[in-house]
């Protein structure tokens, strides 16, 4: 590999990383609450992304509009996506499946995967979409002789570690968070408790969703979107989150810089095996790791 | 008995279906593929055990064939149907050693991660593998013999219900043994097993090795019948549509698999009529239907397990042990 690349494919994979994170992270929060993988996670991206896309052409269509109100439209939609479709999931159906088999659950979340997919191409249909005006408005900046988008440099990045910051914050410091944290080690103990356990499932799918549609709405600005995304998102979300250990927050965040820039510098030296370079990571940890990095050992029933 | 009947029953029909109706013998070799295909996951399925990657055996039995089958033209259909199912086992066994050590989730999307590297493997290097677009194969010999298209979809046809009979008849023996009673004990209560001196490892390696060349199968009959392989066979999509079948049949019998098929292609055919290029969203609610209303499938609904001669016990995916 030219050496002048390998800042620009270490700006790549921290962008990357960002976007990898967000959405790991919905899914491992949501694995760690309800011992639920959400398959449907990839919807989420996939609609998150769609919708500000749409939301920003259609402000763009209204003539001058300022940056920030832009930048706040990718948080706008992915926070009404992540909502609408969250409550819809977990009142409609997770709720009914909660007692049954984690593989059926797995099955049922698959099941609304294949209809959400479906749903996604009836409303945008077949072609590409994206928002690079976003990305355009930031600005540039040069480093080490190389220029980047502000965007991809910083503003993911920041959102990312934000989101992780805020996150950390909520499930230690405030009351709703400690529930989820209580609710996490022990639901029947946390009901007895008096934890209203049902509505803090609720809220930690919301918050799960959310973060799988604002990785989507994140990544239209310098990506665009095309079917079959949401796909590819959970497979790759799913070998972070399992490399980190299910429901670890901070071996998320370790995993997605790994595969993040693992898969840049692919890009950058073997493009043929940038799809395959996140799959190789995960097979390898979990050779010597079954359970992931970050797991801690846990008792087995007999 | 009456199961036994009633697949002969099926096997006739269809049989005289392709005979008098010849363009119908496509859909029903088709139809039986994934069958075989959903048997070999319906296997897994009795080990509670889920696998969203099926599909890469189908996959690397079709490339088989269609590299050999370009390799050596004068090589025969059924050798090349045998090559398939061969490489598929071999790489079963490999692919199995390592995915046997996990269990439910993890078994299910590392089977799906590993197929997905071969989909996009065999998509990049197009030196090799052509692409996206695939690989041709002329239509190769079959049993000795030269045929026309109609003799041959006949041949095929003819190879896919005697093989989908024995193997549906040797995979419900397997049920009743010894060894299959193990692999079901994997979901019941995997300590125990191991409590009692078996490997579950090495229970659940064999029926992966035994539900990989069920695909393979699968895989070797689509590509002789369509004369083109391409990566599509290996996608998710179609791991997906395995799943659903074993799940629809369920996998208290092994007639189950087949029932499940035919429900399959009709919910293809209504769809793509009602929905064209959105009828996958009819297999998600049918799917979600299925596990909220009967989560043991046709078969776990049907009294069908009282017909056969495996003797009267708990089937279904749920837990049959209290989990907390």
């Amino acid at each position: 590999m030219n050496l002048d690349l390998l800042p620009l494919a270490l700006a790549d994979g921290f962008s990357y990383a960002g976007l990898l994170f967000l959405v790991a992270l919905g899914l491992t929060l949501i694995f760690g609450v309800m011992g639920i993988l959400n398959v449907a996670h990839g919807a989420m991206y996939a609609f998150g992304g769609y919708a500000a896309a749409s939301l920003i052409q259609l402000l763009m269509s209204r003539g001058e509009v300022p940056s920030v109100v832009l930048v706040l439209a990718l948080f706008a939609a992915a926070i009404v996506v992540g909502t609408l479709l969250g409550c819809l999931l977990e009142i409609g159906l997770l709720r009914r499946v909660q007692d049954k088999d984690p593989v059926l659950q797995l099955l049922v979340t698959f099941g609304a995967f294949l209809i959400l997919d479906d749903v996604q191409l009836l409303i945008w249909g077949g072609s590409p979409y994206t928002a690079s005006e976003v990305t355009g408005r930031l600005g540039t900046i040069e480093l080490f002789g190389a220029t980047f988008t502000a965007y991809q440099l910083i503003f993911i990045p920041v959102v990312a570690l934000c989101a992780y910051g805020l996150l950390q914050y909520f499930l230690r410091h405030t009351r709703v968070g400690r529930q989820v944290v209580a609710v996490t080690h022990n639901a029947e103990v946390a009901t007895a408790l008096g934890i209203h356990a049902k509505r803090i499932r609720l809220v930690t799918f919301i918050v799960g969703a959310i973060l799988g549609a604002l990785g989507g709405a994140l990544s239209v600005p310098s990506t665009s979107l095309v079917p079959g995304v949401g796909t590819d998102m959970i497979v790759l979300s799913f070998s972070v989150v399992a490399t980190a250990g299910l429901g670890q927050i901070t071996g998320a965040l370790i995993a997605a810089l790994m595969i993040g820039m693992a898969r840049s510098l692919a890009v950058y030296t073997f493009p043929e095996f940038e799809v395959v370079v996140p799959y190789l990571i995960m097979v390898l940890v979990l050779l010597i790791r079954p359970y992931g990095l970050f797991t801690v050992a846990q008792a087995r029933k007999i | 008995m009456i199961a036994g009947i009633l697949s002969l029953i099926g096997a006739a029909v269809c049989l005289v279906l392709g005979l008098v109706f010849p363009w119908m013998k496509v859909p029903i070799i088709v139809g039986l593929s994934y069958g075989l295909a959903a048997l070999g996951v319906a296997v897994l399925m009795r080990a509670g055990q889920v696998s969203f990657g099926h599909a890469m055996y189908s996959c690397v039995a079709g490339y088989t064939v269609a590299f050999l089958s370009r390799a050596y033209p004068a090589l025969d259909g059924l050798l090349l149907v045998l090559a398939g199912i061969v490489a598929a086992l071999v790489a079963g066994a490999i692919i199995g050693l390592f995915v046997v050590r996990y269990r439910e989730i993890f078994f299910g999307m590392l089977n799906l991660a590993l197929s997905m590297v071969l989909y996009s493997v065999l998509g990049k290097f197009y030196e090799i593998t052509g692409g996206t677009d695939g690989l041709r194969l002329e239509r190769p010999p079959f049993a000795g013999l030269r045929l026309d298209r109609p003799g041959y979809e006949t041949a095929l046809l003819v190879t896919a219900l005697l093989a989908s009979l024995a193997l549906g008849t040797l995979v419900q023996r397997y049920f009743g043994s010894a060894a299959g009673e193990a692999l079901a004990g994997i979901k019941t209560n995997e300590t125990r097993l191991e409590y009692l001196g078996m490997s579950a490892r090495r229970i659940l390696w064999n029926g992966y090795m035994i539900s990989a060349g069920l695909c393979g199968l699968a895989g070797a009959l689509v590509v002789l019948l369509q004369g083109l392989v391409t990566p599509e066979l290996g996608y998710w999509v179609r791991s997906g549509e395995f799943v659903f079948i074993a799940i629809l049949g369920g996998s208290a019998h092994a007639l189950g698999a087949f029932i499940g098929a035919v429900v399959f292609q009709v919910i293809q055919l209504v769809g793509t009529m009602l929905l064209a290029g959105t009828w996958k969203m009819l297999l998600g609610a049918t799917l979600i239907i299925v596990i909220l209303v009967a989560p043991t499938g046709i078969t776990g609904v049907l009294p069908i397990k009282r017909w056969s001669r495996s003797r009267e016990r708990k089937l279904s995916l749920q837990p049959v042990t209290g989990k907390s």
